[in-house]
């Protein structure tokens, strides 16, 4: 799988099923209702995976959306990050709930050293040091 | 009364546009659709591969936004080139349908806000609707439809849900009254959703860690409640900052939910915080952060500023000129005309009309498929009511609104499938147990009011046992199918399972027949006539096919119906060919081929043997004498008469087709210079066929009676009937022969005329 993929490439699982597994492996054919039925098909099975997002970013990519592959490639560092931690992030990033960068900071390392989330960390520290500048480390009622 | 007033300013008054409030053009305090002078001069410095001044603004002075936009956004390998070029010259490139969109698309990316703003402000409203249909990103059109309702009731969500399905919404989107209701309105929806066909995609728009939860439980499909302003502060005061909204965008891709982002004209303006400038430059900063963050489209358009931006000068057209911009940044475009900017029906028909034609990736992000008082979302543009209206639209302009007209017996099929499957899940799950009266009622129900069903109350504690619980999508499917609901099961799950491969993440991406359809597999290629998307012979007869349309079988089967009926009470005797008379007082009535014939009643469905008896009794009251005479050399009225004034002693005759369409004439006339006609036989009664007949005795004798007028009342009278009169009058002209002669005849009704 060295060639990147191209428009013609998509769908997905349309034109390259043989590329889509669930997060446990399973090909997109056995998420039947019939799978469903005997237990074998799970929510769990039903969310995206980060390969299917990077995928997605190499579609985005060569029909001239930059922008829009560089957010499919941070959203599959995203993937494996637990729900909670991702609104305590979110929450962080809002207006005034930091008192100063050290919170996004601390997020941020949490993101590269626990979820190997490289981009996001960076996303963040960047945040920290535009709120800084701006002033956004000020309380609000 | 009595006021120094013309009355024509009273009437005004009472039109509903007078409800619609104006504001004066006013840049300092924010009213400015296109331009302020506080707007910046586009411009763009860039050293060392960085954005160090954009708009006028030094990278050390950059807000937020500025630095947002100048990181993500602007391609700084082409943007000095992109922006040295005049704006009139990339104004014409938009219009220019030789100019490929993906060209300005690469140019966009070099371009800073005030330059987007700038360029779109030289185009008309014209010019705009048609470089939008040329600049939007997919090819088919699509709709986005509300499903709410005033109760929140689940059942009636169900079955509006299915309705919107069947009506071909592409995207179906709730809300709640009461926001802890959420988890049962998205439960609802989405069962409701996968009654008839899989595909339709569906939001739940609550609160955000709320509506992230609620996808993660795999009910809802797609987002766009991350709202996204033009002014600092007002992002700051919308408790957001650019990164915080482009950490939640990317979540809501890391969970396979579809999402795009919201922003609008007069959304600062509404919040306070618009550092007086335009509203379109304020957008353009929106939607270059909103590509900066890497979300593949918007909901831009006015939305809920829509109302304000309309009061102002230009303020539709600004509304226009931001969905240009847009999708010239290559973004999915739900393209507003939610929110009901005006109290107007021809305000309403006139903003929907370049999307309907244009079309767009969502034309309305939100069409109220549901009535006005149930639509939580606030009124839409155009809604449940107002639905078929919009439906002719298609079918007038020839135009895909992404809608297609249903049935009634399949509406109601639907509808009931949608309770009984919702009924059933809440059962299999123990959540409720709805009575039968409750199902019918929703059923059946145009609107809440009419439904004896769930109260909020009862709704929010199926809601909260929901979420107690931990159910989720697969629990549902489960329950669908072991209660017999086995299409919906595959449906529902069919739709849950497109996010594991992730293709509708992709830039207007929607579902057609089973199909994922973006701007990837179907980018819009419009190059002129011929190009782009078009209306396919199939699809035209589905956009055809309204309700109640007439074809000749049924209304000539109505007449022939009438005519066994009505045939059996009367008698006409032939009398030989009709020659000229001599008594002074004789006026002739001339009929019409088919009068008595094939055709018995009047538009106003006046038996001919009452229409005649009235003619006869007014010639006879003013002291006439009648002679009826069957004319079979034309059915046109003003030679009917003049005909018939031909034959009359008196030179004074009656011409009347069987539709009722009357005149008199004189024999000493020009054919259409006649001295009386009843042109609306619609609305003309045995009163005014009387006195008809009474004017054309008094004629006779040298008077001048006061004419008899048919009053209307402003009807569109030709909306009203003139497809069925072609279509009765093609009788008319078929029993015509050139040259044959009149005929006297006369009428023996077994019935007394009334």
């Amino acid at each position: 799988m060295s060639r990147k993929l191209t428009t013609a490439d998509y769908p997905l699982a349309e034109q390259r099923p043989e590329l889509i597994r669930g997060p446990r492996g399973k090909p997109l054919d056995d998420v039947s209702l019939e799978a469903v039925l005997a237990g074998d098909v799970t929510l769990e099975d039903l969310r995206i995976t980060p390969d299917a997002l990077r995928l997605q970013a190499e579609v985005a990519r060569d029909a001239n959306r930059a922008t829009l592959g560089a957010n499919f490639e941070r959203a599959s560092e995203l993937v494996d990050v637990p729900q909670d931690f991702i609104m305590k992030v979110y929450e962080l990033l809002r207006p005034g709930r930091a008192k100063d960068k050290q919170p996004l900071l601390e997020a941020a390392r949490t993101l590269r050293g626990t979820y190997g989330a490289e981009r996001m960390a960076a996303f963040v520290e960047e945040a920290a040091d535009v709120y800084e500048r701006r002033g956004l480390f000020t309380h609000r009622f | 009364m009595g006021a120094n007033r013309w009355g024509r300013f009273s009437d005004w008054d009472e039109r509903p546009l007078r409800l619609d409030k104006f504001a004066v053009e006013d840049a300092e305090n924010g009213f400015a659709a296109f331009s302020s002078p506080h707007d910046p001069k586009p411009g763009i410095r860039i050293a060392d591969g960085r954005v160090v001044e954009l708009d006028g603004v030094g990278e050390a002075d950059f807000d937020m936004i500025d630095t947002f936009v100048a990181r993500y956004h602007l391609d700084t390998t082409l943007a000095e080139q992109a922006m040295a070029i005049p704006s009139e010259t990339i104004a014409r490139m938009l219009v220019d349908m030789n100019v490929p969109r993906t060209e300005l698309v690469q140019l966009a990316h070099g371009l800073t806000p005030a330059k987007l703003a700038e360029v779109v402000a030289q185009l008309n409203a014209m010019e705009i609707a048609f470089a939008y249909s040329k600049m939007r990103a997919r090819r088919t059109p699509g709709n986005q439809g509300h499903v709410t309702n005033a109760k929140d009731d689940p059942l009636q969500l169900a079955a509006d849900a299915a309705i919107a399905v069947a009506l071909g919404f592409d995207e179906i989107e709730t809300t709640m009254r009461v926001s802890r209701n959420a988890w049962a309105n998205a439960m609802a929806c989405a069962v409701g959703a996968s009654v008839g066909r899989a595909g339709t995609l569906f939001q739940c728009a609550s609160e955000e860690a709320e509506e992230l939860k609620i996808g993660m439980a795999g009910f809802t499909s797609y987002a766009e409640t991350v709202s996204v302003y033009g002014t600092e502060k007002a992002f700051v005061d919308g408790d957001d900052t650019p990164w915080s909204k482009a950490f939640l965008a990317t979540a809501y891709a890391s969970r396979g939910i579809k999402m795009r982002c919201t922003s609008g004209a007069g959304s600062e303006l509404l919040m306070g915080f618009h550092e007086k400038k335009s509203m379109l430059y304020l957008e353009a900063r929106c939607l270059c952060l909103q590509r900066a963050m890497g979300v593949q489209g918007t909901q831009n358009g006015g939305i809920d500023g829509a109302p304000v931006t309309a009061t102002v000068p230009g303020g539709v057209r600004e509304m226009m000129a931001e969905n240009l911009v847009a999708v010239w940044l290559d973004l999915e475009c739900a393209s507003g005309n939610d929110a009901r900017s005006t109290e107007s029906e021809i305000r309403v028909g006139a903003k929907i009309l370049p999307y309907l034609i244009g079309g767009s990736d969502l034309i309305c992000s939100g069409f109220g498929s549901i009535l006005k008082y149930d639509n939580s979302f606030n009124p839409s543009l155009l809604n449940g009511e107002e639905l078929e209206d919009y439906l002719v639209l298609q079918r007038d302009f020839e135009a895909d609104g992404g809608l297609t007209p249903i049935g009634e017996e399949k509406a109601l099929d639907l509808r009931q499938r949608a309770v009984e499957a919702i009924a059933a899940v809440f059962e299999e799950l123990d959540l409720s147990h709805p009575t039968r009266e409750m199902m019918t009622s929703v059923v059946m129900a145009s609107g809440s009011d009419d439904t004896d069903s769930y109260l909020p109350g009862e709704v929010a504690r199926i809601s909260d046992r929901i979420q107690e619980k931990g159910i989720t999508v697969v629990d549902v499917i489960r329950a669908l199918h072991a209660r017999g609901f086995d299409e919906e099961a595959r449906n529902l799950l069919w739709l849950v399972r497109l996010r594991v491969s992730g293709d509708y993440l992709q830039t207007s991406a929607m579902v057609r027949d089973g199909h994922i359809l973006s701007a990837v597999n179907d980018p819009n290629d419009y190059g002129g006539p011929g190009t782009g998307y078009r209306l396919s012979a199939a699809r035209r007869e589905e956009i055809a096919h309204i309700r109640d349309v007439l074809d000749r079988e049924t209304v000539l089967g109505q007449e022939e119906e009438f005519a066994r009926h009505e045939s059996l009470g009367i008698a006409f005797t032939r009398m030989g060919e009709a020659k000229v008379g001599t008594d002074p007082r004789e006026v002739v009535v001339g009929v019409s081929p088919a009068f008595g014939v094939k055709l018995f009643r009047t538009m106003s469905g006046i038996p001919i043997a009452e229409l005649l008896g009235a003619i006869v009794g007014g010639i006879e009251s003013a002291g006439g004498v009648a002679r009826i005479v069957r004319l079979k050399h034309t059915a046109d009225t003003s030679f009917l008469g003049l005909s018939a004034a031909r034959l009359s002693g008196s030179k004074v005759g009656i011409g009347i087709q069987t539709k009722g369409t009357a005149v008199i004439h004189h024999a000493d006339r020009l054919p259409h210079n006649n001295l009386e006609l009843f042109s609306n036989a619609p609305i003309t009664t045995l009163e005014h066929y009387r006195g008809l007949g009474r004017n054309a005795a008094l004629y006779a004798q040298g008077e001048m009676p006061e004419p008899v007028i048919v009053p209307n009342h402003g009807e569109a009278m030709g909306s009203r009937f003139h497809a069925r009169v072609a279509l009765i009058y093609a009788i008319e002209t078929a029993l015509t022969a050139d040259g044959a002669a009149p005929e006297e005849i006369s009428l023996e009704a077994a019935r007394v005329p009334a």
